[in-house]
């Protein structure tokens, strides 16, 4: 025969079903939210493979003052500029929403395809959505001499970085 | 000898029974059970009012969305058969896919039906906004059928990077900049930087919104594998769902609403 007597077999009474079921939901519930947060976190990827920031772009004489060199816009996505006393490296990236613009010599500014905007040698915004000017990136050089390149280092007009020394080489 | 006649009778036969469940309908009791008992045409109801076939008042265009989205599936998955999302392979094999590829014609298919699909889900909300068919009860459809807008948009906007052309790398180099530009979540959104603990910014290149798109900094390989991924197999699995309780909530509504 049952023995009703004891605890352990007696049926479950609505009130303690009703709190297991409780636990049960926040258990479930909480589940399902931690790995919703890491299904996620799994798209933020750790480590990139991307081409190294930093390059050497040869020698400061072999730019010509007054001109843009479109040499290393190819393969680094920068333009080096050289004006009466200095040399920049200007990122060939639109402040608007992020294509390469194309330098037009007979022009004389850089225009991008994507939305037309403009921006003159300096890189300095003029004509088009882009709301900005195009960013410079660190200039120096290298022990052989050789222009240094560093596009992990940018360098923006409107707060002023355009001052900084490591944004352009006196010539 | 009368038994052994019938027995011959195909649509008496075991075949047909253990296939079909029911007799062959001699009545309109008959013709709902052989409907209920089908798979196939169970998805549609037993019997609609007369205007709601009226290609004047729905134009046909949610089902023509339908339609246009099943023709995407069946060639889509064709195309997986040839293409490989990587940066080496990507356009070479969709211009292979139009010129080597037997019957060319399916990537066409899949290229010009992606544009139909956008025009006719477009079509179906205007038609449904001029008819009214949003009002009550039917709100709640009009709000799954925004998540279905939505997610069509999400299925043309990551299929336009497959190509691996100038066109496409650039379209979604400008569009997941505009993620970057997202309020809060965006680095160059609007108050990214309250998004901080102290003076750690929780909203960086490296954990913004045009990151978790891309899963890299800029448009790059890692995109287009992401992108295919989400073309192929999570975005139509996500709009299948809502397909499903979209067209569930037709028929609960009472069917496709009558003129006003
Ligand atoms: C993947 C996209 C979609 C598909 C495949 C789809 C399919 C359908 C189908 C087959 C119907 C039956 C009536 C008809 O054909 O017009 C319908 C009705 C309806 N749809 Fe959609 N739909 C889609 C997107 C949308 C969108 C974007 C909206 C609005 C934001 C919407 C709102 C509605 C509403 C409110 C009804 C009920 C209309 C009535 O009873 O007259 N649907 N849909
Ligand atoms: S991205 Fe250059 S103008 Fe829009």
């Amino acid at each position: 025969m049952v023995d009703n007597t004891s605890n352990t077999d007696a049926p479950l009474s609505r009130r303690g079903f009703l709190s297991w079921m409780t636990v049960a939901w926040v258990f479930f519930a909480a589940a399902m939210g931690g790995f919703l947060t890491m299904c996620g976190r799994f798209l933020f990827p750790n480590v990139l493979f991307e081409p190294p920031s930093s390059f050497k772009a040869g020698f400061p004489d072999q730019y010509s003052p007054g001109a843009v060199s479109v040499d290393w816009k190819g393969k680094h996505r920068v333009w080096i500029v050289r004006t009466d006393d200095r040399i920049y490296a200007i990122l060939a990236r639109c402040t608007h929403l992020g294509c390469t613009p194309n330098w037009l010599p007979n022009e004389s500014k850089f225009k991008c395809p994507c939305h037309g905007s403009g921006f003159r040698m300096s890189g300095i915004n003029f004509e088009g959505p882009a709301p900005r000017p195009l960013e410079r990136v660190r200039i120096g050089l290298a022990e052989d001499g050789q222009l240094l390149i560093d596009k992990s280092v940018t360098f923006r007009q409107e707060k002023g970085d355009w001052e900084n020394p490591d944004s352009y080489l006196m010539t | 000898m009368a038994e052994e006649k019938k027995n011959k009778n195909p649509f008496k036969s075991v075949i047909w029974k253990s296939i079909f469940r029911v007799q062959v309908p001699q009545d309109r009791r008959g013709r709902m059970m052989q409907v209920l008992n089908n798979v196939f045409l169970h998805l549609h109801p037993v019997s609609i009012p007369k205007h709601a076939v009226k290609v004047k008042y729905t134009w046909c265009m949610g089902g023509l969305s339908f339609f246009v989205f099943l023709v995407l599936t069946v060639t889509g998955i064709l195309l997986m058969f040839y293409y490989v999302p990587t940066t080496t392979r990507a356009y070479t094999d969709v211009i292979d896919l139009a010129e080597t590829t037997p019957l060319g014609i399916m990537r066409e298919i899949h290229r010009w039906g992606a544009h139909l699909m956008v025009i006719t889900v477009w079509l179906h909300m205007f038609r449904v906004f001029m008819t009214g068919a949003y009002k009550p009860p039917r709100e709640f459809n009009w709000a799954i059928g925004v998540i279905l807008l939505t997610l069509t948009m999400l299925l043309s906007f990551t299929g336009y990077l497959l190509p691996w052309d100038q066109l496409a790398i650039w379209a979604i180099t400008v569009g997941s900049n505009m993620a970057a530009a997202t309020p809060l979540l965006g680095r160059e959104g609007p108050g990214a930087a309250l998004v901080s603990i102290g003076d750690i910014n929780l909203v960086t290149p490296l954990s913004d919104a045009k990151y978790g798109l891309l899963g890299e900094r800029e448009v790059r390989g890692g995109a287009l594998l992401r992108f295919y991924v989400f073309h192929c197999i999570a975005f139509p699995v996500v709009i299948v769902v809502f397909m499903a309780v979209h067209f569930w909530r037709v028929r609960k509504d009472g069917g496709v609403s009558g003129p006003l």
